[in-house]
């Protein structure tokens, strides 16, 4: 599949500074694609878009040709959060959190190291690093063929790191999903994906 | 090379709690054990370990404000002489500063601008607070504001200039920068660099062991809740030149290694395994490992585990 954002332009409001001008990327669904910039340039913005969460002023974004509304109620294209706190239901138990998107095979809650007792704790009851696995698991649905990764590792140690990320390159690989990734360290970016856009330098 | 003077001696550090367990009293989960970290004059020491593992209790008891049911043991030892609850209190926020995890140090009810200056209205104060501010691209509007009516990356920059307003002798950042953007982050990091490089000594306690291989001089590993590698942080460029299995994990879960990861979790303090506590996650496990294990010295630096050469 190929995933297509033309001549997006963006900003958050009207006086507002204008995020994205014109941008455009093409990815097809056997990539990984890695993007740096500085903090504040709009990778954030750029994947929210990508998602679906936030509709461009101007452009589109289409996924093999038709745009992301045609796909129904779960958007194959799926964003992983940096903050995952915050796009998280409080008052609902982690189990129901991980039942709101797509069905999710069992192999990679288990993969991704989520124990059996996290599943009834409400979000404040776990840590960062759990509820992170969590948001990865509900972004891995059966429907999805693009994942976004937001940063989704700067809070996590090395050794939880090292583990969600070996997982999801597995799975991406095996299923096919195109990945774009962002992060501020090179090491990352250079060990994860098949290639790398640095949106300040374009 | 002259040894440089030592600022802070932990030894045999240790903090727990008291549990209360179905109506009976329990005293003692010991959530540190058996930690030793020296800290030197212009010397940058970060101690490394997973978020949740106790480290901010460290910084607390080195100046001693500790909750109420925790209970210290062992020394500390600050400029040769032993650090007593008074002198802990005298030196709080003079000598030693603490940049806390938290924003909720921030007092709610004070303006930041006092705040900060720690009542000081003098010129030279005002001015350096200023200074201060402006690296950190704060406005000075901003030292009228109360705590409440700024954001959570602002409060951060805010307790980061509490450090560097007075002329610490030890400064203790506890996760410092967590929510800062990349480029603040490494400028709040490299102003912590020039205050060891004139000559103070900073504990940087973290989770991100490449943020502290880019500034630190020493890396102390921590493991659940003890110390146990002491390592030069040059150490960490590659896997041969570091002592414990925990830190040559670490090292190779890099993503620049190839994020191989070793199985299992930090056990919590209640389920300690006897022996040493990395030993269910060990490829190196034997008998030896079974009792308890004592820091040694093995090519300059300091590891706990019988089997490191
Ligand atoms: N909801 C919002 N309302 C207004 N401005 C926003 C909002 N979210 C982000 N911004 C601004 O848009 C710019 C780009 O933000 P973001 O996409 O988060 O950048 P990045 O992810 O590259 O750090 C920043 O200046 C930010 O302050
Ligand atoms: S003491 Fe034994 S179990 Fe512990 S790290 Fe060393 S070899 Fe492994
Ligand atoms: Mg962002």
């Amino acid at each position: 599949m190929v995933l297509e954002a033309k001549n997006i332009s963006f900003q958050y409001g009207r006086d507002t500074k204008q995020i994205l001008e014109n941008f455009s990327l093409r990815m097809e669904s056997h990539e990984r694609v890695g993007i740096v910039a500085p903090s504040g340039f709009g990778k954030t913005t750029f994947c929210k878009i990508l998602s679906g969460y936030e509709k461009p002023d101007g452009g589109e974004v289409l996924l093999d040709g038709k745009p992301l509304s045609s796909y129904g109620r779960y958007c194959p294209v799926q964003m992983i959060w940096q903050h995952p706190e915050q796009v998280v239901n409080p008052r609902l138990r982690m189990r129901e959190v991980l039942k709101q998107g797509d069905e999710i095979e069992e192999y990679i809650v288990e993969g991704l190291g989520i124990e059996e007792d996290w599943k009834n704790r409400f979000p404040a009851e776990i840590s960062g690093g759990e509820m992170q696995r969590f948001c990865i698991a509900r972004a891995l649905g059966r429907r999805t063929r693009f994942l976004l990764a937001d940063e989704i590792s700067t809070m996590l140690d090395l050794i939880t790191q090292s583990q969600i990320w070996s997982f999801l390159i597995g799975e991406v690989e095996r299923r096919e999903i195109g990945l774009l990734a962002v992060s501020h360290s090179m090491p990352l970016l250079e060990s994860v994906c098949t290639r790398i856009i640095d949106l300040e330098h374009l | 090379m002259e040894e440089k003077k030592v600022i802070l001696d932990i030894r045999n550090f240790s903090v727990s709690f008291e549990q209360y367990e179905k109506g009976f009293r329990k005293t003692g989960l010991p959530v540190i054990r058996n930690l030793d970290v020296t800290i030197r004059e212009g010397e940058m020491v970060a101690v490394v370990g997973s978020s949740g593992s106790g480290k901010s209790l460290l910084a607390h008891g080195i100046l001693g404000i500790l909750p109420y049911n925790a209970t210290m043991g062992g020394e500390l030892v600050y400029d040769g002489e032993l650090l007593t609850k008074e002198r802990q209190k005298a030196l709080r926020g003079n000598e030693i500063v603490l940049v806390p995890q938290s924003v909720a140090f921030l007092d709610p009810l004070m303006k930041i601008g006092p705040q900060i200056r720690k009542g000081k209205k003098d010129q030279a104060s005002r001015e350096k607070l200023n200074g201060i501010f402006e690296g950190y691209h704060l406005k000075n509007e901003v030292q009228e504001l109360y705590p409440f009516e700024l954001s959570g990356g602002m409060n951060r920059r805010v307790l980061v200039s509490t450090a560097m307003m007075g002329n610490p002798r030890l400064v203790i950042a506890d996760e410092p920068t967590p929510g800062l953007h990349m480029a603040m982050v490494r400028r709040v990091m490299s102003h912590f660099r020039e205050l060891a490089d004139q000559g103070a000594g900073v504990l940087l306690i973290t989770h991100d062991l490449e943020q502290a291989l880019e500034v630190a001089d020493r890396v102390v590993v921590f493991y659940a809740g003890t110390t146990v590698e002491d390592a030069d942080a040059k150490d960490f460029r590659s896997e041969e030149t570091l002592r414990h299995p925990y830190s040559k994990a670490l090292w190779r879960a890099l993503p620049q290694n190839g994020f191989q990861f070793i199985r299992g979790t930090q056990p919590y303090v209640k389920d300690l395994p006897e022996g040493c506590p990395f030993g269910p996650r060990c490829e190196w496990y034997t008998e030896a490992c079974k009792g308890e294990i004592s820091c040694r010295e093995v090519r300059g630096g300091r590891v706990r585990c019988v089997r490191a050469v």
